[in-house]
């Protein structure tokens, strides 16, 4: 259980949750990402407003992490740029195909039992753990 | 009010991710990383997150379900159920992608704040994905039909 951390994992986790209720009881929204991040982003798209303002309060939370003296790391990605934005281009149109990611289905979805997201919860879960297999134990 | 109540949500939702750790692509990798429950290596950290998510937002949901938002008329609930080929392919898509890097859009997102190129390589792309998506989807609808239609967050 090497670098296991469930108070902080349980704490982070519960913050999450409250704010996918907190987007219900006041603007009667999903937390999902995706939706909100592909409304902001796609052509056509009216209603862009609250989702600008949930992206920029989800980048503030690291920067004023960082101003009251937490160290906010540089994410450790792969070497290889194209495998970066191959993996890049696959999430994005995975997840707009799908319908959702893992605040969307994972946690929005499973929280309100719909079997739909606890099928494509599943499914990103082994498709991503057969992938970490292949990459870091098969002809390492 | 709508705007600085998302932004309320936006920045808690921020800070979930980082007291747990999720923003970090190698404590995500630590977990998917099955193969190594034998040999003790594995982080089981991201399941007890979702336990702790989905603890709060189902208790949640049960009193949201009873009222109406404070910022409009009515809850928008995904209305989808169907189990189909989009939901089994795209699903599977983002998981190859989320387990080549560790990240899934909320972290990626984020984690632009800490202003890495790789980073920004990884949410650059994943847009050109979701733009892709958009307009392989539209193909052959009139723009009309398209604008009745926008980026729903129809599950999320």
């Amino acid at each position: 259980m090497a670098n296991f951390s469930p108070i902080s994992a349980a704490i982070g986790g519960a913050l999450i949750g409250l704010s996918a209720v907190l987007l219900m009881l006041l603007n009667g929204r999903i937390a999902g990402i995706t939706g909100i991040f592909a409304g902001l982003i796609e052509p056509l798209s009216t209603d862009r407003a609250w989702r600008a303002t949930f992206i920029v309060g989800l980048l503030a939370a690291p920067l004023s992490a960082a101003l009251i003296g937490y160290t906010v790391p540089i994410p450790q990605m792969p070497p290889s740029l194209a495998i970066i934005a191959g993996a890049g281009l696959l999430v994005g149109f995975g997840t707009r195909l799908s319908n959702g990611c893992t605040s969307g289905h994972g946690i929005c979805g499973i929280a309100r039992l719909s079997p739909r997201s606890i099928a494509a919860t599943g499914i990103f879960m082994v498709a991503a753990m057969i992938v970490v297999a292949v990459t870091r134990h098969v002809g390492g | 009010m709508r705007a600085l109540a998302s932004l309320l949500c936006g920045f808690v939702f921020g800070w979930g991710l980082f007291i747990s750790g999720m923003t970090r692509p190698d404590k995500v990798l630590g977990f998917l990383d099955v193969l190594a429950i034998p040999s003790g290596n594995w982080d089981p950290s991201l399941a007890v997150v979702m336990a702790a998510a989905l603890a709060v937002t189902g208790l949640g949901y049960a009193l949201a379900r009873r009222r109406t938002p404070f910022f409009e008329s009515q809850n928008q609930w995904p209305t989808q159920t169907a189990i189909d080929r989009p939901l089994v392919a795209g699903s599977a898509l983002f998981g190859i992608g989320w387990g080549l890097v560790g990240l899934c859009p909320g972290p990626a997102i984020e984690n632009l704040a800490t202003l890495s190129p790789p980073v920004v390589v990884f949410v650059v792309a994943m847009a050109v994905g979701m733009i892709a998506y958009h307009l392989w989807e539209a193909r052959g609808t009139a723009p009309a039909e398209r604008a009745l239609a926008p980026a729903g967050a129809v599950d999320g």
